[in-house]
């Protein structure tokens, strides 16, 4: 996983309840099975008519916002569907960094697992941080380390990530490798026991 | 020491390691596979040069992607290269493997209580968030992303943190016509989508014990919706008898051993719960969605509502927004609401006794010009039961499609889905922007009410079509 470093860029408000990850990326494109190239479906049926042509009012479609790495978002982003093709695809186009009042909780699980930085802040926090992306005010620098995002020429503002969480996404850790190496003991322990308490589960399993 | 809930026994009892953070290594009894969210999960065993740890512990089966149409060849050249990729995966890894021509087959949440893989006591994870659906039986079940389903594979086990608990408690009794299905629909409207968000949700009381386990899956099936990500009810005679003699269940002494364990599970008289809430059945009556989130539904003897009239600026704007994605006029009765498809199944609705509930209604009738309908069994063994009671020559007469078993409509990645524009009465679980299609428009509803919403050619309520 590649280590989240101070990140700075346009922050693009999409500023709407209940984004659910069918909207982030339809289901149809979940056939494939690659987990590269996935950005220019993210958002797809908002981004796109019918006809492929660009919907024009659509926000990551408009100057500056179309090269946003951050997103400001609503309440519940990202809930639905466990689908971190939703992940992959926001990660394709561009974005490691969501900002939301809160997120669907698997989706939330996908973006740490793959770099990106998911923040939860009240709701009139996201709101003035919507306004001042929506002004144009500048880049967002969101820094992990210092835990604060920092708006050009505008506020800073602080936020709290799990202390495991975020030494895992500064390091770029591979969750499954941590567990495997530093765990190991502890789960053979757990499956003797539960051989023992529960043979059911373990017969020819 | 005050009691404890179900959801704190599963969860002690499968704790390997506090990592600190309100966060612990969680160990994973069981996990179901399916051909969408395990491509990437299997490759990173292959990057990792990892094996799977406990292979038999796993079930995969190819549901999302297939056609219902016919068997066979499929198709669809991506689709049938995702199954293609499942089988040399489960080979590859030698994961038990329920084959799309075989009896076995269905929808991940329908087969793994129907095998008996799913077991009380237990964590199980699958990477789609309706594993919701095996906590039905007093499992820990929930839904994970693909990565983590890679973590599942290698290790066994997930960094999870504990979930607060909100306890449901259903009184009284449904009336005629009604289903678990409108009890979901009311709850989550009531709760709204994220009022189980953070939450491990228990159902319990009277009206709980007294329902089967395919009413108690479509409940716990549902609390997704709203925003939970594990549904959960008490073990009991009813679910014993369910999961007695099934294939992959414990046989003999094991058995014994099994059930007087899973007798400890239910929560303490004396739990208490991070939050309450009621629901007098006797009140519900059938309900349907109006707009793009599972929470906007009302009774169908109401009208599209009015988005001025909404609780909050938020809720008003995003009504709007439903509204005109839905081609809805506020002030429109509901039954007044016509439709072009009826798509009855999925893991929420997809069991014998949903079939046989939307059978009820088709018997003698017919679908309204018009309309296409499709019946889709939530599995293979669904589908033979089915017919062994004659629900197909049912369906087929009245102007059904009757399907071999999978996903289906529920998710537009398989044959079936809506094209812009169109309105359909499903079954199915999320009314999301385009879920069934791009541009469609869904309605969800019960077995019952998608049935007589096909007869008629409108949403309607069925208790006036059955009267
Ligand atoms: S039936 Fe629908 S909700 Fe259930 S597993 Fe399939 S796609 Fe997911």
């Amino acid at each position: 996983m590649t280590p989240f470093t101070p990140l700075t860029g346009i922050a693009a408000p999409l500023m709407e309840e209940n984004v659910d990850t069918d909207i982030i990326f339809p289901a149809r494109f979940l056939l494939i099975t690659a987990r590269e190239g996935l950005g220019r479906y993210a958002f797809h049926d908002r981004r796109f008519s019918a006809d492929g042509s660009e919907q024009p009012d659509f926000i990551l479609n408009q100057a500056p916002f179309r090269d946003a790495r951050i997103l400001i978002a609503d309440a519940n982003f990202g809930s639905g569907s466990s689908r971190e093709q939703a992940v992959w695809a926001l990660l394709g186009f561009g974005i490691r960094c969501v900002i939301a009042p809160s997120f669907g909780e698997i989706f939330e699980a996908n973006c740490y697992r793959n770099g990106v930085l998911p923040i939860t802040l009240p709701r009139d926090a996201i709101a003035s941080l919507a306004q001042l992306a929506r002004a144009g005010w500048g880049n967002f620098t969101v820094d992990l380390d210092a835990q604060q995002i920092v708006v050009d020429r505008g506020p800073t503002i602080a936020f709290t990530i799990l202390p495991e969480r975020r030494l895992a996404l500064l390091n770029g850790w591979d969750e499954t490798a941590t567990i495997l190496n530093t765990r190991e003991a502890d789960i053979a322990t757990f499956e003797a026991r539960q051989r023992s308490d529960q043979p059911w589960l373990w017969e020819n399993a | 020491m005050t009691g404890r809930t179900l959801y704190d026994k599963l969860w002690d009892s499968h704790v390997v390691a506090d990592l600190g953070g309100g966060e612990v290594l969680l160990y994973v009894d069981r996990q179901l596979v399916h051909e969408v969210s395990s491509p990437q999960a299997f490759q990173s065993l292959r990057d990792g040069a990892r094996g799977l740890r406990r292979s038999a512990t796993h079930l995969a089966v190819a549901d999302h992607a297939v056609p219902t149409r016919e068997r066979g060849t499929i198709a669809d050249p991506l689709a049938r290269a995702q199954v293609a990729e499942l089988v040399d995966n489960v080979t590859d890894f030698h994961v038990p493997y329920l084959p799309l021509d075989s009896a076995g087959q269905g929808i991940v949440h329908v087969v793994g209580p129907e095998t008996g893989f799913t077991l009380p006591g237990i964590t199980l994870v699958c990477g789609d968030s309706h594993t919701t659906t095996h906590g039905a039986f007093g499992a820990l079940a929930f839904g994970i992303g693909a990565s983590e389903c890679g973590t599942v594979m290698a290790a066994q086990c997930l960094r999870q943190a504990r979930a607060k608990t909100m306890r449901v408690t259903l009184t009284g009794a449904l009336s005629a016509w009604v289903s678990a299905k409108d009890v979901a629909l009311a709850l989550i409207a009531k709760i709204g989508a994220l009022g189980a968000a953070g939450y491990a949700v228990e159902y319990a009381g009277p009206a709980v014990s007294a329902m089967a386990m395919a009413a108690r899956m479509t409940l716990c099936n549902m609390t997704i919706e709203a925003g939970g990500r594990i549904g959960l009810i008490a073990p009991d005679e009813t679910t014993f008898a369910f999961l007695c003699d099934r294939k992959r269940a414990p046989k003999g002494d094991l058995w014994d051993a099994a059930v007087a364990y899973w007798r400890t599970l239910p929560s303490d008289t004396d739990a208490v719960f991070d939050r309450e809430v009621t629901l007098d059945l006797s009140d519900v009556t059938p309900h349907v969605t109006w707009g793009t989130t599972p929470d906007e539904a009302a009774p169908i003897t109401a009208a599209v509502p009015d988005p001025a009239d909404a609780e909050s600026a938020s809720a008003r704007r995003h009504a709007e927004k439903a509204l005109a994605y839905m081609g809805l006029t506020p002030g429109t009765p509901l039954e007044a609401i016509g439709i072009d498809r009826v798509f009855i199944g999925s893991c929420t609705n997809g069991r014998i006794e949903d079939l046989r509930a939307a059978a009820a209604i088709a018997k003698g009738r017919h679908v309204a010009p018009g309309v296409s309908a499709i019946v889709v069994p939530g599995s293979t063994a669904t589908k033979a039961a089915a017919e062994a009671e004659g629900l197909d020559r049912i369906f087929t007469e009245a102007g059904f499609e009757w399907r071999h078993a999978g996903c289906s409509m529920c998710v537009a990645m398989n044959d079936d889905r809506l094209a812009p524009g169109e309105r359909c009465a499903s079954t199915s679980n999320r009314n999301f922007e385009g879920r069934q299609g791009a541009g469609g428009r869904t309605h969800l509803m019960s077995p019952a009410m998608a049935a007589a919403a096909g007869i008629a050619g409108h949403l309607v309520d069925v208790r006036r079509l059955m009267a």
